[in-house]
């Protein structure tokens, strides 16, 4: 379980999260959901320790996230950030094989290959997995950038905005892989744009606005139309189509 | 107001007596001799040195459009300085007006080459502009550095590209009211600039034959730079400090803040070689080196405060 | 494969660049040759591997292959350290503490100013452009600040200063070259037996902390390295300002590789074959005695020059 007490942050000096306080339960998929500019991508670098706190605390399984030496927390806990970009020429193959580094420290044995090998085929990326990535399109490049998240194997998953640049199909098989991490008893934490998405894959949402957490429960509690109305300050119904709820603004 | 437009020139003219009377030599009466060999030209050098160089740096900033440019980050200095080694090496004993006139040629196409080299950078970098002229005139100065060392010309680039005053006298520093003629040129087209300043585009717009104008900025530019170095040395940010302090007080119509820039040149030039003199007393320290200090922590500051 | 055979075809080149440089033109007994000039060889190594290694290592903390430290105004710093210590102590001062304590004294106020300055400008860098001019500035500030210094000073030590502003490939004070040899041995062996995590550390400050690397604190520890390397380097030949931009730009073109362990040492042959080739060539065969170092800045200015230009317009 990953719990915050009382955390705020703030960038160049701006507060933008403030008292923020959820638990996300452990081998559970949490989405975060909001508007724009609401702090999910900043609560989900802070809770990997990419962005450090003003005030409040981290726990993760009760143990204070400062007090975890950053290659044990590497072994824990992995996050996609949005801001991708990678300085050196690499293939697809070498970004992946980077997660393996916290186990191995880069002399990658046959387990960590193996392992790698595993992560390029559940993204669908062995057709070029020795191509640059300078040479993909954007979806690609961020199916390598997962599948590297994947190939670190930690305990708790943070991904932001994963389905950003992916087609219909690779969307469903990213989401369909963080569903079966999260049955195989892994923390995943994603924030995520679409709602009928959160609805369909996620156990837990943690709704946020302006910095805030507006609410925070089980799925079904917080996409209603009730609670999604006040959030985005507009009209939105949630249907049922074929034992789903599907989210819809008119 | 009145009183604001007449302060500055007094504290010039204050300046100015106090240069008159800072030196090694005790003044005593009588020696209106050396007061009119050495102190006087000395003053008048900074003075015009100072105004001059000044009025390059906020021409340059126009043609280039962007506020980090001055003679000594856009390769022109170092230009002016390699025309005059080549000119040395091909003819050693050249009049002087010959070398100056091989400075400003080889200024002005060392300007050239880099506003063409400026034209190709990304807009949205402005920061680009005066990393690349820096670099080239690391290039340009390497090149002029090469040809005198081999033939035992070092230590006159050293004099060219450390400018110094304490060797002005009368009959040395002459040409450098050419340089005060062009900085007056300069005026007479101010508002030129000015639209110059805000594109081709504009420019076009409001009539303005623009290559025309950049030529003449060009020349300017070159003259007053090849000037300098060739009688006193390279002074470098005085284009660069000058201009900035000016147009963040009072714009930069040039038309306006010209006369202004100017005189605060001016005034710079003249502090800090009065403080190069007594800073160290007896020995002296280069103006240019003052400058140089002061003017790259106004650069870094620039650089690093507006966020 | 191609990383192998890059390092093998520069190390071949580099044994015949020394083989040459040693016999060229010698004359008369081979072991007084040998000793003169040997020693001069193992201090332009010397000062290859650290230019080399100090570039490529600063290269991957800064995530951007265009700053170098000189470029940032590592070499201005050592030089300014080098007036103050004459400006505090005096030139006599200075004599009687002898060149090893001097140099130790010089790349201890190195460290700490770099550590101070460039360790925050680094973990702030978003903006290359800001970065690298800001590094430029500072190179001016620092030069500019030693040229005040050594008129401070009195005229008469000025001398024992002044011949270290210029970069000078042949003429390189004896006694500093082995001990400095050593330490820029050492400091080779400990980057290398990093390589793995310098591959890490490539991938930029978020990602390599997402993998477990303490970034900021290696990086403090890296800084420190590269201050030493270039305190080496500028000590024994003065201030090489795109050397090292010429190296790595030529070792991430022929390595086609992005793992340290090919870049470090395939760097370090590059640099090495090509400063005793072109000293030998200069000295020994055009017989131009002084310019090597403007000439090689000259091309790494260039270098310099293109790199920017053909930036990606992102």
């Amino acid at each position: 379980m990953i719990e915050t007490r009382a955390l705020s942050v703030a960038l160049s000096g701006k507060p933008v999260l403030a008292d923020i306080s959820v638990a996300l339960p452990k081998g559970r998929l949490t989405a975060l959901v909001g508007p724009n500019g609401a702090g999910k991508s900043t609560l989900l670098m802070t809770l990997g320790r990419l962005l450090e706190p003003a005030s409040g605390d981290i726990l993760i399984d009760g143990r204070d996230l400062r007090a975890v030496p950053p290659r044990e927390l590497a072994l824990q806990l992995s996050i996609l950030r949005q801001e991708g970009a990678i300085g050196p020429r690499l293939t697809v193959r070498d970004l992946v094989s980077f997660g393996r580094y916290p186990h191995s420290h880069g002399r990658l044995t046959a387990a960590d290959r193996l392992e790698v090998q595993r992560a390029i085929d559940r993204l669908d990326l062995a057709g070029f997995a020795d191509r640059y990535l300078d040479t993909l399109s954007g979806g690609q490049k961020q199916r390598a950038q997962i599948a590297m998240v994947l190939a670190q194997q930690t305990d708790v998953i943070l991904l932001d905005e994963p389905l950003n640049n992916l087609d219909l199909a690779h969307a469903r098989r990213v989401m369909r892989i963080a569903r079966e991490e999260a049955d195989a008893g892994r923390t995943v934490i994603v924030v995520l744009h679409d709602l009928t998405v959160a609805a369909a894959y996620a156990d837990h949402v943690v709704a946020m606005k302006a910095g805030r957490v507006a609410a925070e429960g089980p799925s079904e509690e917080v996409i209603s139309e009730e609670v999604l109305s006040r959030l985005f300050e507009t009209d939105v119904s949630v249907a049922e189509v074929g034992g789903r709820r599907v989210v819809l603004t008119l | 107001m009145t009183l604001g437009r007449l302060a500055a020139p007094a504290a010039l003219l204050l300046l100015a007596g106090v240069s008159i009377f800072t030196g090694v030599a005790a003044l005593q009466w009588g020696d209106l001799w050396l007061i009119g060999v050495s102190r006087l030209p000395r003053t008048a050098a900074a003075l015009l040195a100072g105004a001059a160089l000044a009025v390059a740096g906020v021409i340059m900033q126009m043609l280039a459009r962007n506020r980090f440019v001055e003679p000594s980050t856009t390769g022109t200095g170092q230009a002016a300085g390699l025309g005059i080694v080549a000119i040395t090496l091909v003819a050693p004993a050249a009049a002087l007006w010959v070398k100056m006139a091989a400075a400003t040629v080889a200024a002005l196409l060392g300007t050239a080459l880099f506003l063409a080299l400026v034209r190709r950078l990304p807009r949205r970098d402005p920061l680009l502009v005066p990393l690349t002229g820096i670099v080239y005139g690391g290039i340009l100065g390497a090149a002029a550095t090469f040809l005198a060392y081999e033939r035992d010309l070092i230590q006159y680039v050293d004099i060219w590209m450390n400018g110094e005053l304490s060797g002005v006298m009368l009959g040395r520093y002459e040409f450098l009211w050419a340089a005060g003629a062009l900085a007056i040129a300069a005026y007479l087209y101010a508002d030129r600039f000015t639209i110059a300043g805000m594109g081709e585009d504009t420019s076009r717009t409001l009539g303005l034959d623009y290559p025309r104008i950049v030529a003449l900025g060009l020349l300017i530019v070159a003259g007053i730079t090849a000037v300098t170095v060739v009688t006193v040395g390279m002074i470098p940010f005085v284009g660069l400090v000058v201009p900035n302090m000016i147009a963040r007080l009072a714009g930069e119509n040039l038309r306006r803040t010209l006369p202004q820039v100017a005189m605060a040149g001016a005034g710079l030039v003249l502090a800090c070689d009065i403080l190069g003199r007594v800073i160290r007393y007896p020995y002296e320290i280069p103006v240019g080196t003052i400058l140089g200090v002061l003017g790259a922590v106004v650069f870094l500051w620039m650089l690093n405060a507006r966020r | 494969m191609r990383a192998a055979s890059a390092l093998i075809l520069a190390g071949l080149a580099l044994a015949v660049a020394c083989l040459a440089y040693l016999s060229l033109g010698a004359r008369g007994d081979w072991g007084f040759v040998l000793m003169f000039r040997g020693a001069r060889l193992v201090a332009l190594l010397t000062v290859a591997l650290a230019v080399a290694l100090s570039t490529m290592v600063f290269q991957t903390l800064a995530a951007n292959r265009i700053l170098t430290p000189a470029i940032m105004g590592f070499d201005a710093l050592f030089l300014l350290g080098q007036s103050l210590l004459v400006f505090t102590l005096s030139g006599v001062g200075v004599a009687a503490l002898g060149a090893y304590v001097t140099f130790g004294l010089e790349t201890a106020v190195m460290l700490l100013a770099a550590l101070l300055l460039f360790g925050t400008l680094l973990r702030r860098g978003q903006d290359i452009s800001r970065m690298i001019l800001t590094g430029i500035v500072f190179g001016i500030l620092f030069r500019s600040l030693t040229q005040l210094l050594n008129r401070m000073i009195d005229p008469n030590e000025f001398t024992m200063i002044q011949s270290a502003a210029f970069a000078r490939f042949n003429n390189v004070p004896e006694g500093l070259t082995w001990i400095t040899a050593g330490l820029t041995v050492a400091v080779g062996i400990w980057l290398m037996s990093k390589h793995r995590q310098l591959d890490v550390m490539a991938l930029g400050r978020a990602a390599s902390m997402t993998l477990g690397v303490d970034h900021d604190r290696q990086t403090r520890r890296l800084l420190a390295a590269v201050a030493l390397l270039v305190s080496v380097s500028t000590a024994l030949v003065g201030p090489i300002v795109f050397f090292g931009l010429l190296v790595s730009a030529l070792a991430h073109g022929l390595a086609g590789s992005w793992r340290h362990a090919v870049l470090l040492p395939l760097s370090a042959l590059l640099a090495g074959c090509i400063l005793v080739a072109s000293q030998t060539l200069f000295e020994r065969v055009l017989h131009l005695q002084t310019s090597v170092a403007v000439v090689i800045e000259a091309l790494g200015g260039l270098v310099f020059l293109a790199m920017i230009l053909r930036r990606r317009k992102t």
